[in-house]
């Protein structure tokens, strides 16, 4: 029998990487890897540390102590070297205002020299009709497209995108999750920074949780999920959660707005009481469903926060 | 083509593409050129104003490239997070610096190749003219212009950053010595006046170009002095974001 062993190939190596500004602590001896081949994706509150730590790993930072590699390089000392093989994706701008789309991509395309097609970039990130306007004149999804482009124009190993999918319509998102997706398949490690948990769900085969410069959850979504059932329904806003909750044994929490979580596996039986009592209370039931916890709620729960994360970081 | 050549062709485009950008580096130096030549209402104290004029306005182009133009797209480019991103790819920031430097040369070299033929079109007849050393004057106060441009240039927000640039152009173009004589001003004025590198500049090249200049011994000088001191101060204050 022929064994086939499958080894990811870490391209990015997060060791012990602190960020100190002044007397901030932005980043706490944080450590991790991403890989070849993987889509990576890097979330956190308001100030967690994650943009820090990604521009630390683009080379634009130098780390107070602790060391990060991308493809083997200092990304600081080496950020040119690195560079010709690693897209990036600012979270705006870096555009010239007044420079057209084909031609901005033809720049970086000749920038990085690495033989990528500029009218196939503009084509594939769907701007072929936009190809003459001015990067002023696009829509804030048109500009991600294009800085999107311009991660490609470096046919990359490694690409770090930062809020790739913000602004953008739906149609553009799935063209955009597309080409990330088809990046990662080549063999590239993307790692996409994000503040929408939706979208990480989508795409990332790993997800890496920041909260207050440390790194507190690290695994892909079954494993983050695992041991985390619920079940979820909508009722009364007036709903005695206390009682409900002594009645079936189990905790129950009010999300709000009238919507509920009950911290256990959905077992037919536990169902039946929840809804028996809520019949016996006179109560509606609406959205009734059961399973493994949402993104969200995992984020929630990690970072013990009801606040969702948001771009603005350190 | 290297990344270098392609950065110096796309920021060369960028100028000649840009109106504004175009009025401020040729239009303007032209205009008042063409203007103060034909209309003789400056007080420039020789037979032909466009002798007086000519130098003048050769300094003035120096400066709207190297200092206003310079600044103001750098201004923008690094409110827009341009600088960061072509950082991050193989340019590098150091080579982006050198495009910049070249990028400024050729917009200049473009200037003077339509200056100088318009102005020996309007009766500029510079007798003994000492070309080299006006270039030597030309690199000096470019570097000294272009050090003032992206001090602020790394330091302002965007717009602050235009309407600073701006109002220093006009303040350097008015005591410059490039289209109103420094006998002209006020007394305290006057002393302001040669301290500036647009005065030191101007009377330089016209020492150089028709030995006309005021007092060139100090002006020399003063311009050396900013084209030491200016990078510097921009190296010192230039943020990249």
């Amino acid at each position: 029998m022929l064994l086939v062993a499958c080894t990811l190939v870490s391209v990015v190596e997060v060791d012990g990487l602190t960020m100190r500004y002044g007397d901030l602590l932005a980043v706490d001896r944080v450590s991790f890897t991403a890989e070849a081949g993987q889509i990576t994706a890097v979330l956190g509150p308001n100030g967690a540390g994650k943009t820090s730590t990604i521009e630390a790993c683009e080379g634009y930072r130098r780390p107070t102590t602790g060391t990060v590699r991308v493809l083997g390089l200092d990304p600081a000392a080496q950020q040119v070297r690195l560079s010709e093989r690693m897209g990036v994706m600012l979270q705006e701008g870096g555009v010239y205002p007044s420079a057209r789309v084909l031609d901005t991509v033809k720049h970086y395309c000749a920038l990085y020299g690495r033989g990528a097609d500029p009218a196939w970039l503009v084509e594939s990130v769907g701007l072929a009709e936009r190809r003459n306007a001015t990067w002023r004149r696009l829509s804030g999804g048109e500009k991600q497209r294009l800085s999107l482009a311009l991660a490609l124009a470096a046919r990359p190993d490694v690409a770090f995108l930062d809020e790739p999918t913000s602004g953008v319509d739906i149609n553009g998102r799935d063209t955009i999750r597309r080409i990330v997706r088809e990046l990662a398949d080549g063999g590239c490690a993307v790692v996409l920074a994000t503040h929408e948990l939706d979208e990480a769900e989508r795409v990332a085969d790993r997800v890496i949780i920041f909260d207050h410069g440390q790194v507190i959850a690290d695994g892909t979504l079954a494993e983050l999920r695992r041991g985390h059932d619920e079940i979820r329904f909508r009722s009364d806003v007036a709903l005695d959660a206390v009682g409900l909750a002594a009645s079936i044994e189990h905790p129950v929490r009010s999300l709000g707005d009238g919507e509920f979580v009950v911290d256990a596996s959905p077992d037919p039986r536990l169902v039946a009481q929840l809804t028996g009592w809520l019949a016996d209370h006179g109560h509606p039931l609406a959205d009734l469903r059961g399973g493994a916890q949402r993104l969200e709620d995992v984020f929630r729960r990690l970072t013990a926060s009801t606040e969702a994360p948001s771009d603005g970081d350190t | 083509m290297s990344s270098l050549g392609t950065q110096v062709r796309t920021e060369v485009q960028l100028v000649l593409r840009n109106g504004e950008q175009l009025l401020l580096t040729l239009g303007i130096p032209v205009m008042l050129l063409v203007f103060f030549s034909v209309v003789d209402v400056l007080p420039t104290g020789t037979d032909d104003p466009i002798d007086f004029l000519a130098p003048g306005i050769l300094a003035l182009a120096v400066m709207s490239t190297s200092m206003v133009s310079l600044g103001i797209g750098t201004g923008f480019e690094r409110t827009y997070q341009v600088l960061k991103r072509l950082g991050a790819t193989p340019l590098g920031r150091g080579r982006l610096i050198a495009a910049k430097i070249l990028s400024v040369v050729l917009v200049e070299l473009i200037q003077l190749a339509i200056l100088i033929p318009v102005a020996f079109a309007l009766g500029w007849a510079p007798t003994d003219p000492n070309w080299l050393l006006a270039l030597v004057a030309i690199v000096l106060g470019t570097i000294a212009f272009a050090g003032i441009g992206l001090s602020l240039a790394g330091r302002l927000r965007g717009e602050i950053n235009l309407a600073a640039q701006n109002g220093i152009y006009l303040v350097l173009l008015l005591l410059g010595g490039m289209v109103i004589p420094f006998d002209e001003l006020p007394a305290a004025l006057q002393a302001v006046a040669r301290l500036l590198p647009s005065g030191a500049l101007a009377d330089v090249l016209r020492e150089s170009l028709t030995q006309a200049g005021d007092r060139p011994g100090t002006s020399w000088i003063v311009l050396a002095a900013w084209a030491l001191v200016s990078p510097l101060v921009a190296r010192r204050l230039f943020r990249f974001e």
